[in-house]
């Protein structure tokens, strides 16, 4: 899979005491010179409207002043310090949701992408393809339709209510009294709903490459089926596992979409604060910094992940 | 005992099933009350039935041209981060050269960033350079997070291909270009085609970083949610059931051909 086994054109000559006539020379130049060219566009593309931008939103929270007299850079490293104090819990919270989603995401995708690789047979374009199709319609759409599941009155939650499960759940501090919607419960539940496609497909794509015969010789070496899955199945299926965790607690941390609809004033997530302070209270050095805090995180966490996988299991 | 060792034997089957059922349940429900007729503004609770919405889908004020401009957009997007993402991705598969893995990165780090933290970074810039926010500043930043997609998915393709093929074609005096058209591209296309359409779904479904970049445009996305907060009419559901039907309908479709081609061959 790696570009050794990838036909990459001879780019140095071989140590020849003939001398090389020039038009091989160009030739071989020219040749070098294919990936670059490949490349300008698109990496060019990437500088220009996503790094300059992240390089640029850095020297805007070191900025002061207000949309009338302009943003000049004073070097004010207080806004960090007060956004900080102000927005902790919003860090905290937006972490705590995101990784709770990114557990339980793992915990009921892993059956689903065990299910296709292995059960599905015949029916395993169809699941494919359902566990894609709810992408196609407006995520925006479907968080509505959460909050019409998860209204006061609504069957799921008067059933809940039944067997005494939100009693736990309030006992957790999931929830509070008899009630679903604009608790923590509801902005997980609806954080888990919206990453979980992107949980499945690489936890799907890593247990597709895993040979079948495998689990038939550790069942051959009398494993119990539990231990062939703890020993052969979930070790292999290891880079999906860390993928699957990446792309579903990433844009989990950021989303204010689920805090938003489903959740109340006590459930706001650290996106939530970026877009108000950007979009409303129009203060960019304070929406700057607080992204840039976000970005540090994440990066740190990324870079914790790369080191153990490899940027080649992930791209 | 016997439906008890069903059970057990296949646990994992059930649970799976059960997910699906989780991951659909919104999708029936935004079907169910499509059909409905909603007694004040809010489409949350059942009524009566109803198919007033979709005989006019575009009863409301604003929405088709929003629709209209997402998928505008869309498509735009989609050209754009499909083209420029199929030559990074041939680079990156097929070349060795120096800077490699810093471009691998420059491709992941997109993928790897909250939206919300794109989105902000970008609109500021846009907003110092006093550029007017509207369709391009959208597209420009669509045509940003759709590009890794794009990548990622052709060069897993482009990696897996058997580069004996194009050798073999060479060998029968095919020329460079030749080779190229009949032989990589083809061969690459289900890639190309997976960026595009993961593309497509991505741009058309974009709130977070098109609400930085958008200043008074309004896409799809950006309609539902400001309708949310006063009311969501019943023909946003309908454009919702209409696009998943659709989107299944192709992939199946699309999957009956492959099919059938793959029977003939």
């Amino acid at each position: 899979m790696t570009a050794a086994s990838a036909p990459a054109p001879v780019t140095e000559a071989p140590p020849d005491p003939v001398p090389v006539p020039a038009a091989l020379k160009r030739a071989a130049r020219r040749r070098r010179s294919v990936p670059y060219l490949l490349l300008l566009a698109g990496v060019v593309w990437l500088l220009v409207f996503f790094v300059a931008p992240m390089v640029y939103q850095a020297s805007t929270s070191v900025q002061t002043g207000s949309l009338d007299t302009g943003f000049k850079v004073t070097w004010h490293f207080a806004t960090y310090w007060d956004a900080l104090t102000e927005y902790w819990p919003h860090f905290v919270r937006s972490l705590v949701y995101s990784g709770i989603a990114t557990v339980l995401c793992l915990a009921i995708g892993y059956p689903l992408a065990y299910t296709i690789a292995f059960r599905a047979g015949r029916w395993r374009n169809v699941v494919l393809v359902l566990v894609i199709a709810p992408f196609f319609t407006s995520f925006l759409i479907r968080t509505l339709a959460w909050e019409t599941i998860l209204a006061d009155q609504s069957p799921l939650v008067s059933f809940l209510n039944d067997i005494h499960v939100l009693d736990a759940t309030t006992w957790l501090g999931l929830t509070e009294g008899h009630r679903v919607m604009a608790t923590p419960l509801a902005v997980v539940c609806g954080l888990t709903y919206n990453f979980l496609p992107f949980m499945i497909l690489p936890l799907y794509t890593s247990l597709e490459r895993v040979d079948g015969r495998l689990h038939e010789a550790s069942g051959d070496l009398y494993a119990t089926p539990f231990t062939t899955f703890r020993k052969v199945t979930f070790p292999l299926s290891m880079p999906g596992v860390v993928a699957g965790t990446l792309l579903t607690f990433i844009p989990a941390s950021g989303d204010y979409i689920n805090a938003e609809l489903l959740g109340s004033t006590n459930q706001k997530m650290i996106g939530n604060v970026i877009q108000s302070q950007f979009l409303r209270v129009l203060d960019y050095p304070t929406a700057a910094a607080l992204s840039f805090i976000l970005m540090a995180a994440i990066l740190a966490i990324v870079t914790l992940y790369i080191r153990r996988a490899g940027t080649e299991e992930l791209v | 005992m016997r439906p008890i060792r069903w059970m057990r034997r296949n646990l994992v089957v059930i649970a799976g099933v059960l997910t699906l059922v989780y991951l659909i349940l919104p999708n029936l429900v935004v079907l169910l009350f499509s059909f409905n007729k909603p007694k004040g503004r809010f489409n949350y609770t059942w009524n009566t039935f109803s198919t007033d919405a979709w005989q006019h889908p575009c009863g409301v004020a604003d929405m088709c041209g929003s629709l209209t401009l997402s998928l505008k957009i869309a498509v735009y997007a989609t050209i754009g981060a499909t083209v420029l993402g199929t030559l990074t991705a041939f680079a990156l598969a097929r070349y060795r050269f120096r800077g490699r893995a810093a471009t691998n990165m420059l491709i992941f780090l997109p993928m790897a960033m909250p939206e919300v933290v794109m989105g902000a970074s970008l609109g500021t810039l846009f907003l110092n350079m006093r550029i007017q926010f509207g369709f391009w500043t959208i597209l420009i930043a669509h045509i940003m997070f759709c590009l890794s997609f794009v990548v990622t998915a052709v060069k897993a393709r482009v990696m897996s291909m058997d580069p004996r093929l194009e050798q073999a074609a060479q060998d029968l005096y095919a020329s460079p270009l030749q080779t190229f058209l009949r032989i990589t591209l083809p061969l690459a296309a289900p890639g190309i085609a997976a960026g595009a359409l993961l593309s497509f779904a991505l741009s058309f479904d974009d709130y977070i970083i098109t609400s930085f970049n958008a200043g008074s445009t309004v896409t799809f996305p950006m309609f539902v949610w400001g309708s949310a907060q006063r009311g969501t009419p019943v023909q946003v559901n309908v454009i919702g059931t209409a696009m998943f039907a659709i989107a299944v309908l192709l992939v199946l479709g699309g999957q009956l051909i492959g099919g059938r081609r793959k029977a003939k061959a």
